[in-house]
């Protein structure tokens, strides 16, 4: 790992020297992003952690006398075992290990309506030596229940401040306190002592500390009991017998392995249970009284309902799926139409030329193919942030665990399922909303399964052409192809997460905190939607706006015509009707097509394909679908001398389809050729863009190839035994 | 003694232990299931599982099978 930092674009880089580092800690749902924001105004920037698929937010700090800081965001933990990639990050940047650089002060978030509870945290953090300030959030919830930030201060031994992110209110005192922090001297906090048996572990293990991990390297200066700490974390998170981690990429020095798993005696949970009967014997004597939680089970007590809960559930998933589905469709078409325009305005300027089709099929063509995903990437994460954030999103998990968990998936998985029947490019992009990485992993692998709307006209096509009958099996049809993507995606998810080793469940608790309701912010959201979009196009938008123009230039070049190809343009030219002069201008194209990088390409997989059923012109297809699926449409419009906007509805491509035969005279395609290519496309990840935002949100080009690689397989062989097995069957 | 997943919905129960494999064990502790906490189901989900219970002040979803590892006693 580089040193990290916050400046700049998604990898870390040094910190500005002299700049006081400081980071933000604290567990989900306690107002910790709200305090980031209302403390780091425009400064912040998002970004991802190298290598793993977590978010940093980084940002400002002015402290009183207009000194800057650096303020990062960490993870929302309960706790810092390292037991997943958060806690990971949160310890390294806690501690300063790992390449993160060592915090000069640490803000502890607290919440006034669950002190203990977030407390708990905070002793993690003292003891490791950090200089804390405490944040004590959302006193306005707590009202008389919030616990008085002096006592609070004198139990805690460290700073606390109340603040309102919404009003501003306490912010002002918080910097002080963070300023006044960073000239204090380090000390490691315990606030409780480790028996004897356990102190002489502690003492054991803290002998193998690399030196790195020493608090005299790491804080200039050796400070009693911050390297006990430390110890005291390697012998909670080692596995005691074989020393592996309690998560597989735990990064963990050798010596330190080595040295827990030579502690014989068996750990028991000590750390955790003093620390616990330190926190009920001191905090609850502060708070005065539980707070008022009577509107938040008045909700709950609806939606949460048996039956009416179910009922509220369908009617916010239909709007959010609605929404996505239909609401972001006029805004796609402006888009689209938008950028047909510039195209055509570029043309009438340029006019035609290799120079012009580049700027305009592949530049803009290509930016036209980014920005399409703008509307349903805004809509979802609009949805997504005020159910977040007003504490339904977790309820939905709660309501949904038990379908979701019969595949291993977690119950949040279910939002970005549902999102992967408009679009599998918005919905990878919603798996950030579980927290550990496994579950958005697997959830990401098997969303491209769900049938996207890309997946529609390549359907509408094939079964408006091929398959034969009446409207109402035409319908089950497309029904079948969509119960079966929906099947498909849930034993993908049962079989991977029981058989690729990263995927496997680790054997943690399911345990996800309800929150109390509260009402959304609108500031909070805007800003995320702005954050998400701004870093598709960034991250994702590049490579699909490069990998667009790759695959224009494999279907354009070369331009020159194959021997013994008739002369269309001389033809066209004396063309006696307009009708016949555009079908041999058609038919150039169909010829050019054929020739070029693309068209050989399809031509080469030919014997791959052809035990599925496809000829070489399908082949194309598939190559031009690379792009979008939607994009077979046309591609096949161009192969079959149709036109170039030949849609799925288009009469003469289904019925050039209809009569397509083979060399020996046969047709090309049958019925059975139709479902086998349905199948090859329900299974196959013939989508760039899907590929691109996977490799973007898992920071890695493993994840985007094991998808790819797997859906290909998967579709070829389940084609293959349709296609082969139809025809045993006697099925033509 | 009878685990939190055969407690009667909505009584409060006190936590005597929590078992299974240590890093799941470790994780409830952290979160304040610690031996002699109150705790009580307030829900069961639709579909029968999980379990909403209320810990502390807080509610949290938990699986049967993991309620099934905590052992409860009377309060």
């Amino acid at each position: 790992m580089t040193q990290a930092s916050c400046h700049g674009g998604p990898e870390w880089r040094d910190p500005v020297p002299d700049r006081p580092q400081l980071v933000l800690a604290g567990n989900p749902n306690v107002g910790k992003t709200t305090l980031f924001n209302a403390l780091t105004g425009s400064s912040a920037k998002v970004s991802n952690y190298p290598g793993i698929t977590v978010e940093a937010a980084c940002g400002e700090l002015t402290l009183p006398g207009g000194r800057v800081a650096d303020l990062r965001d960490l993870p929302g933990t309960y706790s810092i075992n390292a037991r997943s990639a958060e806690e990971q990050i949160a310890l390294d940047a806690l501690v300063g290990t790992g390449g993160a650089p060592t915090p000069d002060a640490v803000i502890v978030c607290l919440d006034a309506t669950q002190v203990a509870r977030s407390a708990y945290l905070l002793l993690q953090c003292q003891e490791l030596g950090a200089r804390c300030v405490v944040a004590l959030t959302m006193v306005d919830e707590a009202g008389a229940s919030a616990p008085a930030a002096r006592a609070l201060a004198a139990v805690l031994d460290c700073e606390v401040v109340a603040v309102t992110a919404r009003t501003r209110a306490g912010l002002d005192d918080l910097r002080a306190a963070v300023d006044r922090a960073l000239r204090a001297e380090r000390r490691a906090i315990w606030h409780w002592r480790p028996q004897p048996a356990l102190r002489a572990r502690i003492d054991a293990v803290s002998e193998a500390l690399p030196t790195s991990w020493r608090s005299a390297t790491r804080y200039g200066a050796a400070v009693a009991g911050a390297d006990d700490a430390l110890a005291l974390w390697a012998l909670t998170c080692i596995e005691p017998l074989t020393g592996s981690a309690d998560d597989d990429e735990l990064v963990v020095p050798d010596t330190l392995r080595a040295a827990v798993v030579a502690e014989p005696a068996p750990r028991d949970d000590e750390a955790v249970l003093a620390r616990w009967t330190w926190l009920d014997r001191e905090i609850p004597p502060l708070v005065s009284r539980p707070p008022d939680r009577k509107l938040t089970q008045r909700i709950d007590h609806v939606l949460l309902h048996r039956t009416g809960g179910f009922g509220v559930f369908i009617a916010v998933m239909s709007v959010l799926f609605m929404s996505l589905f239909w609401w972001a469709s006029p805004a796609i078409d402006a888009i689209d139409g938008l950028f047909k325009w510039c195209g055509a305005q570029l043309q009438g300027v340029l006019g035609d030329g290799i120079f012009a089709d580049f700027l305009v099929q592949g530049v803009i063509g290509g930016v036209g193919a980014v920005m399409v995903f703008l509307p349903q990437i805004l809509l979802l994460f609009l949805f997504l942030g005020f159910l977040e954030d007003c504490g339904y999103l977790a309820r939905v998990a709660y309501l949904m665990d038990r379908i979701m968990r019969s595949m291993n998936l977690h119950g949040r998985a279910f939002v970005p399922m549902l999102s992967g029947f408009a679009c599998a490019v918005p919905a990878v992009m919603a798996t950030r909303t579980m927290e550990r990485r496994r579950d958005r992993i697997l959830t990401m692998m098997v969303v491209p399964l769900m049938t996207c709307s890309a997946r529609l006209p390549v359907y509408t096509l094939v079964i408006g052409a091929l398959i034969p009958g009446s409207r109402w099996v035409q319908g089950l049809i497309m029904v079948a192809m969509y119960l079966f993507s929906v099947v498909t995606a849930l034993i993908a998810a049962w079989v991977m997460s029981r058989t690729v080793k990263p995927l496997k469940g680790k054997r943690l608790p399911f345990v996800i905190e309800l929150p109390p309701y509260r009402w959304p912010r609108l500031g909070g959201v805007i800003r995320m939607m702005w954050g998400k979009s701004s870093m598709f196009l960034r991250e994702a938008g590049t490579v699909i706006l490069a990998c667009s123009i790759a695959l224009w230039a494999l279907l354009y070049f070369p331009r020159h015509m194959p021997d013994g190809a008739p002369d269309y343009d001389a033809m066209a030219e004396h063309a006696p009707t307009e009708d016949a002069r555009a079908s041999l201008l058609a038919e150039k194209q169909a010829v050019q097509l054929a020739n070029s990088y693309g068209g050989r390409l399809g031509h080469a997989i030919e014997p791959a394909i052809k035990p599925l059923g496809f000829d070489w012109k399908i082949g194309v297809g598939i190559v031009g679908a690379f792009a979008a699926r939607e994009v077979f449409v046309s591609t096949l419009g161009i192969v079959y001398a149709v036109g170039s906007d030949a849609d799925s509805r288009s009469e003469p491509l289904r019925q050039a389809l209809r009569d397509a035969k083979d060399s020996r005279g046969q047709h090309s395609y049958t019925p059975l050729v139709g479902i086998s290519l349905m199948v090859f496309f329900a299974l196959a990840c013939q989508c760039m863009s899907t590929l691109a935002v996977v490799r973007r949100e898992t920071r890695s080009l493993r994840w985007p190839l094991f998808l790819f690689g797997y859906m290909t397989v998967l579709a070829w062989i389940t084609s293959f035994v349709v296609y082969q097995g139809g025809r045993l069957l006697g099925f033509s | 003694m009878a685990s939190l997943a055969e407690t009667p919905l909505g009584r409060i129960v006190a936590v005597a232990a929590v078992e299974g494999p240590r890093a799941f064990r470790r994780r409830l502790l952290e979160m304040g299931l610690v031996p002699g906490t109150s705790v009580r189901i307030v829900t069961v989900a639709p579909l029968g599982d999980p379990l909403r219970i209320e810990v502390r002040g807080g509610q949290w979803s938990i699986r049967r099978a993991e309620a099934a590892q905590i052992q409860v006693a009377p309060r």
